[in-house]
């Protein structure tokens, strides 16, 4: 984990854009805020989808970073298929929050980052996700105690035998593993 | 490689499917065999990245992806699933492989050192694409042995079975699933939010997010009428059963209606057993829908 400045925060975050499919296009914006009122949790978010374009011109990403932004996106790609200059805006945020996570701002109220992470864990280890052992990780992770109010739900999927604990691993971790660590040298 | 043929693809069952939401990898798979489609399922299929993995290592999980798209280009079918979120990741994955030389690169070359290749020969597909337009209206017609003469259904696409593409359906106006309600007898209802999205994580994350936008979207499933909602996505599916009575007393107002995957409501219609489209597992009562399919 290393800091870096606003400024040079900026030209990392651009030149990992301009590596993926029509990033360049971020140059396009109109500040039109399409985006911003076709987003479901815009309300939600420190700075909304517009602004986060409008802040890193100015070069203020690193306060988009520090608030919680970001990781109220749920990937619903409403802003991508609406935005007059093609601009795909989903692939923006999911930069973003690994910019983010790369640079050391994920910390123990980014609670979305946190499930993330546990995610990576357990496909990384397994080969697959499963819902049980998430949730477990997840709530040890972030809050114990919030865990519990889920007890209700997981008792009744429990009962139905849809809480597995355990995460099938598959036959090829590693191949798979040997696949992922080649995939580091290349992102 | 096995000869490819017209109802034969190769199924990914998904992480999601295989334990929290086996209805609709259970209802599924009885859907496809009473339909004749042949759905062979992926040997040693890994997770698809999701967004959860894309979100802090993209090349790592377009290379999840991928893999599974290799093993699936040995076999020479199409790969299908039925989690709207696999479907995205990799068909994405494997759009973005196809459009970008260096990506498609470095995809290959993790690949190739874990003793695997890929090179684009395959498609991706959703099953609900798969009944609707490889099949079609008449084949399916043909198969249906009890209509739900009446029942209104909300049609609950949410997100990423046709954003960003839009190559299964209209990405704001979709009809795919309203469609074959309508094979089955079922009234599909004029339904604001059915491409909103339903939170996805955030109802664990961020639950007050999840629970306001789950809210909304039960809300007017309620005012529009509908005796049940129809899902496409497993995630969609838990999220809006299994915060109703939660949502009704934050909104006050009754929110509580069935939500069944459009496997279970189409199953039915084909006249496998509520166990064959496995009901049970549902935590919404289906006893409406049950009592609406007419003999
Ligand atoms: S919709 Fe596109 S052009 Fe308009 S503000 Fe958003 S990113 Fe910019
Ligand atoms: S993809 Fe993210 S930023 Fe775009 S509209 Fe959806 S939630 Fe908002």
């Amino acid at each position: 984990m290393q800091a870096v400045a606003a400024a040079e925060l900026k030209q990392i975050f651009l030149n990992d854009i301009y590596a993926i499919p029509d990033g360049e296009r971020i140059n396009q914006c109109q500040q039109c805020g399409t985006c911003s009122s076709s987003c479901p949790t815009a309300a939600r978010m420190d700075f909304s989808p517009r602004e986060i374009i409008a802040a890193l011109r100015a070069g203020l990403l690193d306060r988009v970073l520090e608030s919680n932004t970001v990781w109220m996106c749920s990937s619903c790609y409403s802003c991508t298929v609406r935005c007059p200059a093609g601009i795909k805006f989903t692939d923006v945020m999911y930069e973003l929050k690994r910019l983010g996570s790369r640079y050391g701002y994920i910390n123990r109220k980014s609670t979305t980052a946190q499930m993330a992470r546990v995610f990576v864990k357990t496909v990384d280890r397994t080969g697959r996700s499963n819902e049980g052992e998430l949730m477990f990780r997840y709530f040890m992770a972030t809050n114990p105690l919030k865990g519990l109010g889920k007890l209700g739900l997981s008792l009744k999927l429990l009962l139905k035998n849809r809480l597995p604990l355990r995460t099938h691993r598959i036959k090829q971790r590693e191949s798979l593993k040997k696949m992922i660590a080649e995939a580091e040298k290349g992102a | 490689m096995i000869a490819p043929s017209k109802n034969t693809y190769t199924y990914y069952p998904g992480c999601s499917q295989s334990a929290t939401n086996k209805a609709y990898d259970i209802s599924c798979r009885n859907v496809a065999r009473v339909l004749g489609i042949e759905l062979l399922e992926l040997d040693d299929w890994n997770c698809c990245g999701a967004t959860a993995y894309t979100a802090i290592r993209e090349h790592r999980s377009f290379v999840l992806s991928a893999r599974n798209l290799a093993l699936a280009e040995k076999q020479g079918r199409d790969l299908v699933t039925a989690c709207a979120g696999c479907y995205l990741s990799l068909h994405k994955a494997n759009k973005y492989f196809g459009e970008d030389p260096k990506l498609r690169g470095n995809i290959r070359r993790a690949l190739q050192a874990g003793g695997e290749d890929y090179n684009g020969g395959i498609k991706v597909r959703h099953i609900l694409d798969v009944l609707v337009n490889d099949l079609g209206e008449e084949v399916i017609s043909q198969h249906v042995v009890r209509k739900f003469e009446g029942l209104k259904v909300a049609p609950y696409y949410g997100c990423q079975i046709t954003r960003p593409f839009g190559d299964i359906d209209d990405p704001e106006f979709p009809d795919v699933m309203g469609r074959m309600m309508r094979w089955v007898g079922a009234v599909p209802v004029d339904f604001a939010m059915m491409t909103k999205c339903c939170g996805g994580m955030l109802m664990i994350t961020q639950p007050e997010v999840g629970q306001e936008l789950v809210g909304e979207i039960l809300r007017q499933a309620k005012l529009s009428g509908a005796d049940c909602i129809s899902t496409a996505c497993p995630l969609c599916q838990i999220n809006l059963e299994a915060y109703q009575r939660k949502v009704s007393r934050q909104l006050a107002a009754d929110c509580s209606i069935p939500v069944l995957y459009f496997t279970q409501l189409l199953g039915l219609a084909l006249g496998l057993e509520p166990e064959q489209v496995a009901l049970g597992d549902n935590l919404t009562p289906a006893e409406a829908i049950l009592a609406a399919r007419s003999e």
